[in-house]
């Protein structure tokens, strides 16, 4: 599989341009602005953590980038065209979405929801290509021995694995996570954490991911854009971010740094 | 398709070919013959015509609210089906039912349904946060309105004039006139066709919204363009047989339960084929076994009704 996605066209852009960016975007909730005139881009064939408190407007901002939600102004960017210039499917193709609640209320089996993946490329009649991919989205997240199960028989993480398997079977450019960890234990946490790293370092995806836990931020990803009262905290690259000033702006709290194996560690027990 | 999808259908074809049949040949005598067919047959391909109608618009209904407990009657498409019919008693009185013809009052109840179903659609989705539980709860709050303005009306006018709009209360597949017929047949067909190139975003529709948008489909066009088809639907099933919405829960869960699979291509043609078989039964029972002494509607709401409960304990239970 590896070497088809390679094989396919790749766009114009080069690795590290802007590549998904917003311009002064502005959200409101019955009136409440819930993300204030943001600016922000995303480099292509990056990992790039979106971090910051609760309520902080990550999950609104990213869902406005994914079009499941409008904006109220400003403009939302992919490769350089504006969002609403693409048509759905082809969008589909490009950027996949997965939120942090999903609740289907139909009976699907785990191979049924991921091969869902591919309704993008090839709607309802899957080809054998189509198949690989499903096939491989099942390895890349162990689901192998669970895959004729139904969901509904799963647990939340094992919920989530299938979830995040049918958005890597959808095989798009820029994959769009919002809390991926959710539910999860340590080991497929790193797990994920590690396929997401390999998807981006060897097929060349742009992965924007929302996450709680700070480290996983600081170990796997590129870039980190923090948000905080729906404006932008900060931004730049992962070891930029992660010092304890900057993160004291962002969280209020004193957050002590370590370096372990190279990589920086927060430790924020106080 | 599985092998047991396949016995299912075949049992399912076998049972409504011989339930027509009888329903077709009982008791004919060769005299009765020339009069007793052609009426036995209208209400055969009526039957036809509406089931399939009711169990699609209710199953493409259910997957687009999510929900599999619902009918289109909810959102008060057969109450404003009954407001337009004793409006027109109580305006024109029982003139109004000879002075507009039967296709006129057909054609006007189903482009009020329909605008009344874009209405609720545009009064919904004109801002960004389009939920479709409150397109439900504003359509159950309409047809309670509807309900309750016709029986004021209802209580207002002469009871002989009431008399006539009672015959159009209750579901009947007895007296069909063939003009509405051939009309039904027409709308139906054009409704087919104008929903066709929609229909294979239902299996990945009833994700729910954010994988729909996920997946890349264009959601809102969707779900606007089947609100129109299952208004079409309802209102040319109630105006051909009279308000039987219920059947659709009934018929469209009982597929479900015995086809297990998500697809629809399997899962319409389950239910069309159960809803054959539930109104030609029915009326079988109607007929032969009460002699017409209670309306079909009555035993597809008490065995519908009874299904329902059913259903719910069962959810709690999960």
């Amino acid at each position: 599989m590896a070497l088809n996605m390679l094989e396919r066209q790749k766009s114009e852009l080069e690795t590290g341009d802007i590549a998904l960016e917003v311009k002064n975007v502005s959200k409101s909730f019955d009136g409440k602005k819930v993300v204030k005139d943001v600016s922000v881009g995303v480099r292509k064939g990056s990992i790039t953590s979106f971090i910051g408190p609760n309520g902080a407007g990550k999950s609104t901002l990213i869902s406005m980038m994914s079009r499941l939600m409008g904006h109220d102004s400003g403009e939302v960017l992919i490769e350089g065209k504006p969002i609403k210039s693409y048509k759905s499917d082809e969008l589909a193709k490009k950027v996949s979405i997965l939120k942090q609640a999903n609740n289907i209320n139909i009976r699907l089996t785990v191979r049924e929801l991921v091969s869902f993946g591919r309704f993008p490329h090839s709607r309802n009649r899957l080809s054998k290509a189509d198949w690989g991919f499903v096939e491989n989205a099942i390895d890349y997240m162990e689901l192998r021995d669970m895959q004729d199960k139904y969901l509904d028989q799963l647990s939340g993480g094992q919920k989530q694995r299938a979830f995040i398997a049918m958005v890597l079977a959808q095989d798009t450019d820029y994959i769009i996570l919002d809390e991926p960890l959710n539910n999860l234990d340590m080991k497929h946490s790193v797990s994920i954490m590690k396929t997401l790293r390999k998807l981006c370092d060897d097929l060349g995806k742009t992965i924007l991911i929302v996450v709680h836990d700070i480290n996983f931020a600081s170990c796997y990803s590129d870039d980190i854009i923090a948000m905080k009262d729906g404006e932008l905290a900060a931004q730049g690259h992962c070891h930029e971010i992660i010092n304890p000033t900057t993160l004291k702006k962002i969280y209020d709290m004193d957050i002590g740094i370590e370096e372990v194996n190279c990589n920086k560690i927060c430790v924020y027990f106080t | 398709m599985q092998r047991k999808t396949k016995w299912i259908f075949t049992i399912l074809i076998i049972l409504s070919i011989s339930l027509i049949a009888t329903f077709l040949f009982i008791g004919l005598t060769p005299t009765g013959w020339d009069y007793a067919l052609p009426r036995r047959g209208r209400s055969v391909a009526a039957i036809i015509i509406v089931g399939s109608a009711i169990a699609f618009s209710t199953l493409i209904f259910q997957t687009i609210t999510n929900n599999r407990i619902l009918t289109p009657s909810i959102i008060g498409l057969d109450s404003l089906y009954m407001l337009i019919q004793t409006a027109l008693v109580f305006f024109f009185g029982t003139l109004g039912l000879v002075f507009f013809s039967p296709e006129a009052n057909f054609l006007m109840s189903i482009v009020f349904m329909v605008l009344f179903a874009l209405l609720l659609y545009a009064l919904l989705f004109r801002g960004e946060q389009q939920n479709i539980y409150f397109l439900l709860l504003v359509g159950i709050v309409f047809g309670t309105l509807f309900g309750s303005l016709s029986t004021f009306m209802q209580v207002l006018i002469d009871p002989n004039e009431f008399q006539s709009i009672q015959n159009r209360m209750f579901a009947s597949f007895s007296n069909i006139n063939v003009d509405l017929l051939w009309l039904s047949i027409i709308i139906l067909l054009l409704t087919l066709l104008y929903v066709f190139p929609y229909l294979k975003y239902l299996d990945t529709l009833a994700l729910g919204r954010d994988h729909a948008v996920n997946l890349g489909i264009p959601y809102d066009k969707v779900i606007r363009r089947f609100l129109v088809v299952i208004a079409i639907m309802v209102s040319v099933s109630t105006a051909l047989v009279g308000p039987i919405m219920f059947l659709g829960l009934l018929v469209v869960n009982v597929a479900r339960e015995m086809l297990p699979t998500f697809r629809h291509s399997t899962l319409a043609i389950g239910s069309i084929l159960v809803s054959i078989v539930a109104l030609v039964g029915g009326t079988l029972l109607v007929e032969r076994v009460f002699a017409f002494s209670a309306p079909l509607s009555v035993f597809i709401n008490f065995i519908g009704g009874a299904y329902f409960i059913y259903l719910l304990l069962r959810g709690t239970k999960n």
